[in-house]
Formats: C-alpha cells, structure tokens, sequence
C-alpha cells in the first residue's frame, strides 16, 4: 500500500449527497480480476457520455462536458470534496481502487457509508470526516478559485487551506498508523496469532458446531 | 448491571481482544465468498505466501456472472458468452481447487445466489458471525447471526487471519408493532423503514429489527428485511432467535445434528435482547400505517405508498434534498405530481438475493395466475434464488404459472438485479424489481428502476403499470 504522510494537491467537487458506489465504479468493470486499471472508469456514467464497456480504450469516448472531473481547471486533482453520505451501497473495493488509480489520494464529506470508509484506508486513500458547514466553505473557496489546493498534513491531523487557515480533523489511531507507513494490516494482525489460537480452541469447545468440516 | 442487546452479545461471544485503539479483533465464523470480489483477494494470499487459517470457514459459489437464461447456462461455465464474465467465474473455481474451498459450482443443484444459498443450506446459523465480500451479507441477521459486507481487503484478511478488526456499531432498534394489512408484505415494510429513516439513517450502527411484525414474520421474509438494513446505511440487521428461527434451521444440511443440535440450541435460545437492554437509538412504527410500497427514485428513501404521488422537489425541506429530488426525476422521467399508479413499465424482474426465495415466488404466481402478462411489456423475468428454490418451485407447478402468464423462467442468478449477466434494462427503460437498490444504472446504463414486494411486481406485470395489489384478485395456488 502506498504511505501516506502529507499530500499537496488540487481538490475537485463531487457535489451532490448520497453518491454510491455504482456511480463511482459502475459493474461491468468489478468483471476484471485485478486490483488495478480501474482509473479511466472513475464515474464512468457521469463523465463520458456513452455506456463503458471493461477493457475498452477510454481516449477517444465522448466526454460530459458538465462533469467537473473533466474540466482542465481540476485535471491532476488529489482530494475530493463530497456530501454526505459518500460511497453509500455495495461493498466493491473497486470504488476506493478506482478514486486511488485516478489519481484521489483524500476524500473529504460530512459523512461516509461505513464500508466504503473501511476500504479506504486499505488502500493509502484517506476519507476525512469534517463538519457539513466548514465542507460547504471548502466546496464555495475551491469553486471561487482556479488551481484551489489542499494540503493534507496525516502526521499533524491537519488540512491546510491556500490561505493559511488549517482545519484538524479526527483519525483511528490505528488507521493512520497504517497509511502512514504504508503497512498491511493482515501481517500486523498476524502478530496476534497466539491470541487467536487461543480464543478459537476455547470457542471450539464451547460451540463444536461450528467447526466440522464441509463435506 | 443493564442488559445486552443481541448485537453486544454476539460482538462479546466473538471479541478475541480489544485493541488499544479502541478497535476489536473479531472471530469470523463463516466466510462467504462469490466471483466478484474474491480474485484479489486470493492474489494477495498467493503474493504473500500465506494460506487460508481455517478452509472449513470458507464456502463459495459463483452468482453474480453466472447466466439466468436456460440454454446459455446448461453449458455450464464453459458456455458463459461472455469472456471477462466466464474468466471470473473460472477464476473463483481455479482458486477454491487449489484451496480446497468448499464450492458450489454453477449448475451444482445448490448452487445460488450466496445469500439465499448460506441460510438454506443450515451453512449460516444462529449465533455465527458472518462476512462476505457483498454488502447483502446483511441478510444473514435473520438468523440472529451478526453478518455483515466487507471489501476485498478484508477479504483476504479473513482468510489469512479467521478475524477482521473492527469498531464497535451503535444500537439501533426499529420496532414495528401493530398487525400488518392484507397484502402487506416484508418488502414493504423494510421499505417504508427506509423512507422513514433515510439511506444514511443506519450509519454506524447494527439495526435489530423487534416488535410484534417481526415476530410473527417467516425467516423468508426476516431475510428480506434484514437484507436491505444496508439500503439505511446499517451494515448489520439481525433479528432475535425464536422458535420461528429454530424450525427452520432443523433438518438444514450443515445445520448441527444430535448432541451438538442440542447444544447449538440451548445457546441460540439466549440469542436476543434482553427485556432492560438500553438501545443508543429507538425508532417505533404502527404496523397499521404501512401500505404497499414503490420506489420514484434513485436511492431506496426515495419512497412512496402506491396511492400517493411522485413527490414534487418544492416538497423537501432541505436545498440538498430538493436538487437530488430534481436530479432524481429527471433521471427517471417522471413528473412531480403524477400518480404512482401512471408510471407505466418496460419490464418486470422477479429475483434477487431480497426477493428470489419460494415464498416470494408463491406470492407471484398466486398475483399472475391464470392471468396474462400486459403486452405492451418487454420482459418479464423471474428468477429464482437457488437450485434448490428452483426445484421446489416447480415441484410446486410455479414455474408453469408463470411461463402460462408470459413471464420467463430462469435459473439461479443475481440477474438483473444488478446486471452484471446478460440480464439488463435499456437506456430508459422502467421495471419493476423486486431487488433493493434503484440507483442511477445499477439495472443496465440509463435504466429506471422501481423497487417493489414479489406481488406488487406481478401484479404490474399484469397491468403494465403500478397497481395496488391490495385491489386485485389474488389466486389461491396451495
């Protein structure tokens, strides 16, 4: 996983509530079996005006010229500001693996679908929760001006806006450890493997049931 | 000392440690698993050189990609036309070979969709918790389990571990008292919770469905509720274990048999909320006021009762409302005002993993029977959610029924529910689906999709357009 410590970038709107993750990834990509390659297909139905098809050269497709992503002023954009409520619906992965093929290495709304939430930080994109007022200000300063970037300051629990103001925001202690360093969870997670043999042996022997094979 | 909700005493039966971030380590007893998001997962197991922690957790079965219709699917995966869906599907029978993962495979008489198969097969139980790598995995609360959806990443980490780490959910009650009107049915009512308390409402909680209606409700239909608890951003809904429960996970294939029956049972019985549990949130709802239901929009709180209109953006209290109202309509080429009843249908899907067991399929057959599908109709699919519901139906003569009626008998799939098969509305279509999300698309690129109970389809089907079921003559077929 990629580290993420402090990420300068432009930040682009994703302005409406309730995006899901079918609008972000839309199904015929969860086809692939890879992990990668999801970028191109970003809000597919919003930003092209055709139906995407997995494996198809997205260069020549006709292009929403409403949607914002498309707009040269947010081109290489890192953060993402969105309503509430963000990466509501399925649980694909492919919907934080396609905003981090992109380009997106933070998302910032008022609230987020937990799953979605979850499968973030796996994968070096942090979704920040911040209060629905100071996101609107962020979404009317980004829209006031071209080139609006944001620093996302991990370490220091801290978003930096152009003009200076820094904004703090709340992390799991455990989930910024990880994006930080860039580590795997599974392997940590590993390191409590005595406590696991342990706690299985005893639940063996109190639910038997669980544990015959499956013939 | 206060009593425990159903949802603290599963968490602290599976709690291996808290955490020093204030997160548990929690034991997974079963692990589900289907061809969509698996294949990283496994890659990721292979890349690191580790191994499953304990290959008995694990079940799969390929539903998302496999075919519904009848000549394409007798080839089995080798006839899938399509070749990133066929190459997924053999992916997930590449990697449970070489596991030695328990699979169902495609036209396996148990083979279906995952979440109609765990229950049916007594593979999930009482007092289990459960993950898969979909977020329906909710349904599985039915049982009194703790179940939820889970990304790719906690995939593999379930696999290589037997845990996940998590933060402890809130408790949520709804609890729906009062007897429920002819005709209402578990749909219904898991749609109007959400119109009540929104699509976000159940963010960061396990929803515990309680009250007289659940009570007195089949395990079918509990499944139903339960399954849609993540369409009110809850990714847990359970309900409390009752004989209701106990009769229907007897006699299942992997449910426990003899002394260990026994056991399973004096445990499960202790499985609900206790009578002075203290809830973080309580909602309460009057079985009485519930009427059919149909969805106008693009997110499942975007609901109304058959005899109400599509709602007007002027009608919502919030500038965020009224612009995705306005978004939403314009998508679905509707009009604030008009009445439900006026939205005429393309298409009719009966299935999924909300809607596709036997008796969901008995209430449609009972709707259309002796009846003829209105031609101005495309497709009428119905979709059964197993091999096993498949055969039942049509030991039952349902399947008779409704190709009489003109709608098309498939095989086990998630089908257009989601259309990742061939299964798919055209741009601008309308159906009406017995699934559970109406999101821009989710049933083919520009497709408008309705959510409805298995009646409420059939009877639309009929019609061609929406009607109350309530006013039409329903057949007896048992």
């Amino acid at each position: 996983m990629k580290a993420f410590t402090v990420v300068k970038g432009i930040a682009a709107p994703m302005d409406l509530a309730n995006v899901d993750t079918d609008m972000i990834i839309p199904k015929q990509f969860l086809k692939s079996i890879k992990r990668s390659g999801f970028g191109p297909n970003l809000f597919d139905a919003l930003r092209y005006l055709d139906e995407g098809q997995p494996g198809q050269d997205t260069s020549n497709r006709p292009l929403n010229p409403e949607f914002p992503l498309n707009f040269a002023r947010y081109k290489g954009a890192q953060v993402l500001l969105a309503r509430d409520n963000f990466g509501c619906g399925s649980s694909r992965e492919h919907a934080p693996w396609a905003l981090e093929d992109y380009g997106f290495r933070c998302v910032i709304a008022p609230s987020f679908a937990d799953i979605f939430f979850n499968n973030c930080f796996k994968n070096g994109l942090l979704p920040i929760v911040l209060d629905a007022q100071i996101v609107d200000r962020l979404f009317q300063a980004m829209y006031a001006q071209e080139g609006y970037e944001l620093t996302i300051d991990l370490p220091a629990q801290q978003i930096i806006t152009p003009a200076g103001e820094k904004i703090g925001f709340d992390v799991g202690e455990f989930s910024k450890h990880c994006l930080i360093n860039g580590l795997d969870d599974i392997g940590l997670t590993l390191k409590d493997e005595a406590d696991i043999h342990t706690f299985e042996k005893r639940w063996q022997q109190q639910a038997p049931w669980l544990f015959e094979a499956l013939n | 000392m206060t009593g425990k909700t159903l949802y603290d005493k599963l968490w602290d039966a599976h709690l291996v440690k808290m955490r020093d971030d204030g997160t548990g380590l929690i034991y997974i007893d079963r692990h589900l698993l289907h061809e969509v998001t698996s294949p990283q997962a496994f890659e990721g197991l292979r890349l690191a050189g580790r191994k499953p922690w304990r290959i008995s957790a694990n079940v799969a079965t390929p539903d998302h990609n496999v075919p519904s219709e009848t000549v394409e699917r007798s080839a089995g995966v080798a006839g899938i036309v399509d070749e990133v869906s066929r190459i997924q599907v053999q992916t997930l029978d590449e990697n449970c070979d070489d596991f030695g993962i328990k699979e169902f495979k495609i036209n396996d008489v148990n083979q279906g969709i995952v979440h109609v198969i765990g229950p049916e097969q007594g593979l999930t139980l009482p007092g289990m918790t459960v993950v898969c790598g979909d977020s329906h995995t909710a349904t599985h609360g039915a049982l009194g389990a703790l179940a939820h959806g889970i990304g790719t990443s906690e995939v593999e980490h379930v696999l290589a571990t037997q845990c996940l780490i998590q933060k402890k959910s809130k408790n949520f009650l709804v609890k729906v008292d009062g007897k429920l009107g002819l005709g209402i049915t578990p749909k219904d009512v898991v749609l109007h919770v959400i119109g009540i308390i929104g699509t976000a409402g159940g963010n960061g909680s396990a929803i515990e469905f309680g009250g007289e209606v659940f009570r007195a409700m089949s395990m079918e239909g509990r499944m139903t509720v339960c399954n849609m608890a993540i369409e009110a951003g809850a990714r847990v809904g359970m309900v409390g274990v009752d004989q209701i429960t106990l009769d229907y996970v007897k006699g299942r294939p992997y449910a426990p048999k003899g002394a260990h029956w026994d056991q399973a049972v004096e445990y499960w019985k202790t499985l609900h909320s206790d009578a002075d549990a203290v809830f973080d949130r309580v909602v309460e709802i009057n079985a009485a006021e519930i009427k059919p239901q149909v969805t106008w929009g693009t997110s499942p709180e975007m609901v109304v009762a058959i005899d109400a209109l599509v709602p007007t953006p002027e009608s919502f209290g919030s500038v965020a409302q009224r612009q995705a109202a306005q978004r939403a309509l314009e998508y679905m080429g509707l009009a604030g005002g008009q009445p439900i009843t006026s939205i005429k249908l393309d298409r009719v899907f009966i299935g999924s993993c909300t809607n596709s067991r036997i008796e969901d399929l008995r209430a449609a057959a009972a709707v259309v029977k002796g009846k003829k599908v209105a031609t101005t109709l495309t497709q009428a699919l119905v979709v059964p959610g197993s091999g096993q519901v498949k055969a039942q139906a049509e030991a039952e003569g349902l399947d008779k029924i409704f190709t009489e009626a003109g709608l098309e008998w498939r095989a086990p799939s998630c089908s257009m529910c989601l259309a990742m098969n061939a299964d798919k509305l055209l741009p601008g279509e309308h159906c009406a689906s017995t699934s559970n999300r109406n999101f821009e698309g989710r049933q083919g690129f520009g497709g408008r999709t309705h959510l409805v109970s298995p009646a409420m389809a059939a009877a639309a089907a009929i019609a061609g357009h929406f009607v109350d079921v309530r006013e039409i003559d329903v057949r007896e077929i048992v």
